[in-house]
Formats: C-alpha cells, sequence, structure tokens
C-alpha cells in the first residue's frame, strides 16, 4: 500500500489527482454503453483527458501507477462529487457540470501558483476543463429545456450532486497550509462566482435554481461513499491481483 | 450501443476538416446530433481528436445536392477526352506545394 501524505503540497497534487482518477474512470464506465455513438466517444474523450491530467498529477506526487492502483479507499483525498455513479446520462452531466465549472475555476487561478509544476499543469489543463465545461453546460440546457421526460431527470441528476457542491468549497488545515505557502488558490474566493455561473446555465436550461441541502463532507479526509470502494475494486483489480504484469 | 435507438431521431450532419492552414475543408463524414452545435462538438470529438484539424464545418446532410448518377455519363465522360484541359504541358516549381 502507498503511503499517506501529510505535507500540504503532496496533499494537494493528491486531491486534484484523485478527483481526475476517480472522475476518469467514472466516465470510461460508459465506455460501449453511451445513449449514442458520438456521445459514447464523446465521454471517452472526457475520460482520456482526465486520466491524463491523473497521470500528470499523481506522477508529481510519487508514483503515480502504487498511487492509482495500489492505493486503499481511505487514503483516496477526491471529492465525494466526482466518485457518484455515473446514474442516467442526465446525473453523468449535472455531475460533469457541477465538477467541470469548479475546477475550470480552479485551475484558471492555479497559473498564478507559486509551485512550477503547478502553473504549467494548470496551463496545460485549463483549455481541456473549459471544454468539458462548456460540452456539459450545452448538454444541461438542452435536457433541462428538451422534453418533460428529459427536464425531470435533469433536475433529478442536479439534485442527486448537489448536496456535495460545498465540500468543494472546505477549506481544512491542510488545504489552508497550501494555500498560505501560495501554492493553491483559495476556493472560497470563486464560490459566488461559481454559484452565479450555476444559475446562469440553469436558467437558460428552463431548470429551477438549487435548493441547498445538508452539506455531504470528508472524501477530502478519506471519508468516503460507499461507491468508491466498488469504482476502485474494478480499476485496481488487474494490477492487484497480477503485479507484475506489464503490457 | 446499449441505447435505445432514440440517437435515430437525431438529423445527420455531414462533417467538413481543414488539416491546416492554406488548404481546402474536406469531407471526412457524418455525425448525428440534435442541432447544429452539438454536430460541431460531436465532429470535434470525432474525427479530430488525434489533431486532424484546424477547423471544422457541419452541414446538414438534407442540404447537400447530390448529382444523379444516372446522369453520370453526360455529366462527366464529355471531359474524358479533352486531356488538354488538364495543367500537364508546364512543369511545376517545387516550392509550390497542395497541387
Amino acid at each position: 500500500m502507498a503511503t499517506v501524505a501529510v505535507d500540504p503540497r503532496t496533499d494537494y497534487l493528491l486531491r486534484l489527482g484523485d478527483d481526475a482518477l476517480v472522475l476518469g474512470q467514472r466516465l470510461s464506465e460508459w465506455c460501449g454503453h453511451g445513449p449514442a455513438l458520438e456521445v459514447d466517444i464523446s465521454l471517452a474523450n472526457l475520460a482520456l483527458d482526465l486520466v491524463g491530467q491523473a497521470t500528470l498529477l499523481l506522477g508529481e506526487a510519487g508514483d503515480g501507477d502504487k498511487l492509482a492502483f495500489h492505493r486503499d479507499v481511505l487514503d483516496f483525498k477526491n471529492c465525494l462529487l466526482v466518485e457518484q455513479p455515473n446514474g442516467d446520462f442526465a446525473q453523468t452531466i449535472a455531475r460533469h457540470l457541477l465538477y467541470t465549472t469548479w475546477q475550470h475555476m480552479l485551475l484558471q487561478r492555479l497559473n498564478q501558483s507559486s509551485d512550477r509544476f503547478l502553473v504549467e499543469f494548470a496551463t496545460k489543463a485549463v483549455k481541456e476543463v473549459a471544454y468539458h465545461r462548456e460540452l456539459a453546460a450545452e448538454w444541461t440546457i438542452r435536457l433541462g429545456d428538451g422534453t418533460e421526460e428529459s427536464a425531470r431527470r435533469m433536475a433529478e441528476g442536479l439534485d442527486w450532486c448537489w448536496r456535495f457542491v460545498p465540500e468543494m468549497f472546505e477549506v481544512d488545515e491542510l488545504q489552508q497550509a497550501a494555500i498560505d505557502a501560495g501554492i493553491a488558490p483559495d476556493p472560497r474566493a470563486f464560490e459566488d462566482e461559481y454559484r452565479s455561473a450555476i444559475a446562469g446555465v440553469l436558467g437558460e436550461a428552463q431548470l429551477a435554481v438549487l435548493a441547498d441541502q445538508r452539506a455531504i463532507l470528508g472524501g477530502r479526509r478519506g471519508h468516503h461513499s460507499e461507491h468508491l470502494g466498488h469504482l476502485l475494486a474494478v480499476m485496481q483489480f488487474l494490477p492487484r491481483t497480477y503485479p507484475d504484469a506489464t503490457w | 450501443m446499449s441505447g435505445d435507438g432514440k440517437s435515430g431521431d437525431w438529423p445527420l450532419w455531414e462533417v467538413f476538416v481543414r488539416a491546416k492552414g492554406g488548404l481546402s475543408h474536406r469531407h471526412v463524414g457524418s455525425v448525428h446530433a440534435p442541432d447544429a452545435e452539438l454536430a460541431l462538438r460531436h465532429a470535434r470529438d470525432t474525427y479530430t481528436r488525434r489533431l486532424e484539424g484546424v477547423s471544422l464545418w457541419v452541414v446538414p446532410s438534407t442540404e447537400i445536392v447530390a448529382s444523379d448518377p444516372d446522369e453520370a455519363g453526360q455529366l462527366f465522360e464529355p471531359a474524358e477526352s479533352k486531356i488538354y484541359r488538364h495543367p500537364t504541358f508546364y512543369d511545376i516549381p517545387d516550392e509550390v506545394k497542395h497541387i
């Protein structure tokens, strides 16, 4: 098992890297199951972008493969939103809108980090994520402003995901240390901007503004929902069963 | 796909990609999409994911006007015997690309 990081920089790399890895793995579950061939390819592209980001971030945090495939669920630092199940296409889009809007705003600030690696990472990833955010918004608008059924599914998907949003703006001790060191931007600085951006998309989608729910926190400290364990079981099975396998 | 075939409801769009500046857009295939904006995104994800292009066009397939195969004879054969219409009687300088 890989060791758990404690210094703020490594912890921050793991948080962002695990977000990308887990969301990428989630999206890859759509492969071969998309509602249309074109959507299937589109989701696989998004998944590949995220796995690429995870490779960079976890590679900077340590041995990327070990961290991805030989770490236990309690040591994962991703936020709870990204590990939520795909549900239907609308729920997948809701999750992607809520995460990538946050991720995009974060990356736009991360390029002023004092950390050279993170600046380079942000410069590269921000273009990918801008596309993710736009695509998710486009689909949210079409489903919300579509048929009665698509609007209902979109609203339900957003409702499922919404309680996991506050966690992305939570600042705990380790994150505060990364902020104080100039490594990480303070997410609270763009929470208002985030909320109005989401409200803008919902308005265009003819969807009601979401009522705040009881926030669910803890992913950043390893307290995950049951869903993550199942995801990791599938993802880690092969390298854990055949640790010396090569291809 | 495990879908319910609903994508069959989506119109078809013809996709044209400009590989690099100076070249024309070329037809590369088609995608299904509910509207023009998503047709562009589907085209981007389907046909330019390996750096194939710098510009994309999508056109509703129903807007393509095609020549009638039955008229191929009268349309195209008269040109066959007119080799003098080919610019083959002078040398093209090496520096000229894409001809």
